[in-house]
Parts: structure tokens; C-alpha cells; sequence
């Protein structure tokens, strides 16, 4: 693995054969009817409730069945909660 | 607390998660001094946490608490208030901000803690194309004329989260195969990154940049480009419903002997 940060390199393609593809078949993914059932959203995830309860928010509100989220974003547990005070109580 | 991007896979693409937790991640961090130290000594001492760091997952945490190793790529945009320090961080997944800002502390010898933190990058996906909660809400109280536009607007294809996953596009005529769970052979491989290793997760594309499958990579770059056949990858998780491209390979066909 490298120094650099994965957004900050250059990964060029090396091309073994020259191919092309049908266009009956399959669909480029920008097209697909089906946006939602093979979508991303980037949330913008807010202070207070977990990363959980987002997933769940966004689940009833779009109606799915299925969601997941990439990375939890931890919430401060209670005794961290109140800076300052808190350190005494909070592990380190 | 803790704020900021936080990618979201719907219904289908939610298998796809495994491998954006394996992306980097980028952090705006708040750290709170406990002690008096000259402004050069705390920039020395953040340079010096870029690069391999070891680092013990912290007390509460959701994973086993061994050591492991983690690289961070940046410590940049230091900004320093008396006590207070601001900067933003690159880092492997999986590392603890919480941790690395305590034992920065311990290095500068007064001690410090995590104040605030907003996740600004994770993988592809940045704090810029973000949607606040408010945003998703007008998505679930639009109209069914208008609700197709604006979904279409905010919610991106799965494969956007693998701008940065090394990744093998394959032939059609191999599609079908990998969606049943085959193994990606050589003759199957039209272009691929550079830099693919064994044993490194990759993704398989189609030549329309579909996502097909989650793959572990059994030759180097190199190998794939020289060799004539064997198996390039090894199939992990198959995204693409096995419908989507025909089944092109022949099935043996066994003759029963008839019974006398």
C-alpha cells in the first residue's frame, strides 16, 4: 500500500484486449431504471442521534427494506457528553 | 460530537457495504489541550503521527482491543488557539480519532482530548454532495410526479462508491458465469488498475461500468497481463442480479444408458 491517501493517487487501467459491448444487454448504471433498489445515498449525518437511528430514519422515510450505512460515526457516550466534566468520569 | 458524511446503501446495494468500510477516511478535528505547549512543538508532534501508527482501540469500541496498525496519510490545516487545535486528518479505515488525539497528547506530555470531530471524506463520497436529513424529508413528501426527478438527483448509483477500489472489467460472454459464482478467469479480463496484488479486494465492472461482483484478486497486474489463462480472481459477494446478461457456456449434457 501506498503513502498517499486512495483520493490523492492516480490509478491508471492497463488494457489487456480490445472488447466491446452489447448494447441490448445490461444498462450503464446512470441509466438504470431501477435507482433506488441499487442506490447510494451521502448523508450529511447530524449531531445527537447514531448512525443507526439514521439508517433507520432514512429507511421509513424512503419505504426500503433494505439499508446500510459505511462507517460508523460514533455519539459521545453519556459521561462524555457534558465537556469538561465529563473527563473525570469518561475512560481514557 | 460527531458529524458529517456518512454513505448510506439502499436495498440492493447494501451488500456492497463491505467494501466501502474499507475506504479511507478524511476528519476535521477538535483537540483540546490539557497543559500549556509551544505552537511549534504540537505541529512537530502531529507530523510525526503521519505514516504507520499503532494504535489500541479504545475502551469502548466495537471491535477486539489488539493493537493493530494504521496509516494516516495527512495532518494537515493546523490551526492553533492556546490550548485548542484544529486539523484535518486522512486515515486508513478503521482508525480511532479519539485515540490518535489522546495519545498526542501523551507524546506532548499534558494530555488532550477529542473536542469535536466531522467526518469531511469517506472514500468517494465528501462533505460537498452530502444531504442533510431535511433534504431526504423533501424526497419522502414530494409528489409521485416529482418524486422520481428529485430521487434521481439524490440518490447515486453503488458504483460511485468505487472510484477508488482497484477494479477488472470483464467480457460479456463472462458476466453471467461470475453472477452464478464463478471463479474470473484470464480470457474473461479486458482492462484492470495497476497495481492489483494477490489477495487484494478489487471489484469486477462491466464494460457499461456495472458493478458485477466483490472479488479477491489471485494474480498481480503484471501476471494478468502476461498470462493466457488461469484464474484471476476469485468471487466474494455477487452484486448484479444473474438475470441481467445471458448465460453464454455450454452444459454438458450426460446421456443416461438406457436400463435393460
Amino acid at each position: 500500500m501506498s503513502q498517499r491517501a486512495p483520493w490523492e493517487e492516480q490509478r491508471k487501467l492497463l488494457v489487456k484486449l480490445e472488447e466491446e459491448t452489447d448494447p441490448a444487454l445490461g444498462c450503464p448504471p446512470t441509466k438504470r431504471p431501477q435507482h433506488l433498489r441499487f442506490g447510494l445515498i451521502n448523508v450529511d449525518k447530524p449531531s445527537g442521534p447514531s448512525s443507526h437511528e439514521v439508517v433507520a430514519w432514512v429507511k421509513r422515510m424512503l419505504r426500503l427494506k433494505h439499508a446500510g450505512h459505511g462507517g460508523t460515526l460514533e455519539t459521545f457516550t453519556r459521561s462524555e457528553q457534558s465537556d469538561g466534566h465529563g473527563r473525570a468520569s469518561s475512560s481514557p | 460530537m460527531v458529524t458529517g458524511v456518512l454513505p448510506l446503501a439502499l436495498e440492493d446495494a447494501t451488500k456492497t457495504i463491505q467494501a466501502f468500510l474499507l475506504t479511507g477516511k478524511e476528519y476535521v478535528c477538535l483537540m483540546a489541550l490539557h497543559g500549556d505547549v509551544e505552537e511549534k512543538k504540537v505541529r512537530e508532534v502531529l507530523d510525526e503521527f503521519v505514516g504507520d501508527i499503532l494504535q489500541r482501540p479504545p475502551v469502548r469500541a466495537a471491535v477486539r482491543r489488539d493493537v493493530r496498525k494504521r496509516r494516516i496519510y495527512y495532518i494537515r490545516d493546523v490551526e492553533i488557539d492556546a490550548r485548542e487545535v484544529l486539523f484535518r486528518v486522512g486515515c486508513q479505515a478503521g482508525t480511532y480519532i479519539r485515540k490518535l488525539v489522546y495519545d498526542v497528547g501523551e507524546v506532548l506530555g499534558v494530555g488532550a482530548h477529542m473536542r469535536e470531530l466531522r467526518r469531511t471524506r469517506a472514500g468517494s463520497f465528501t462533505e460537498e454532495g452530502s444531504l442533510t436529513l431535511y433534504d431526504l424529508m423533501q424526497l419522502s413528501e414530494a409528489g409521485s410526479d416529482q418524486k422520481e426527478a428529485i430521487a434521481r438527483r439524490m440518490v447515486k448509483p453503488m458504483e460511485a462508491a468505487f472510484e477508488y477500489v482497484p477494479r477488472i472489467y470483464i467480457r460479456d460472454s463472462a458476466v453471467s458465469s461470475i453472477c452464478h459464482g464463478a471463479e474470473l478467469a484470464v480470457p474473461g479480463v479486458v482492462r484492470f488498475s495497476e497495481g492489483i496484488v494477490p489477495k487484494m479486494s478489487i471489484a469486477l465492472f462491466t464494460l457499461k461500468d456495472e458493478l458485477v461482483a466483490l472479488s479477491k484478486a489471485l494474480m498481480s497486474s503484471e501476471q494478468m497481463l502476461k498470462e493466457d489463462h488461469g484464474i484471476a480472481a476469485k468471487t466474494v459477494r455477487v452484486i448484479m442480479p444473474v438475470e441481467t446478461y445471458p448465460r453464454l457456456w455450454k452444459t454438458k449434457t450426460v446421456t443416461v444408458p438406457a436400463q435393460s
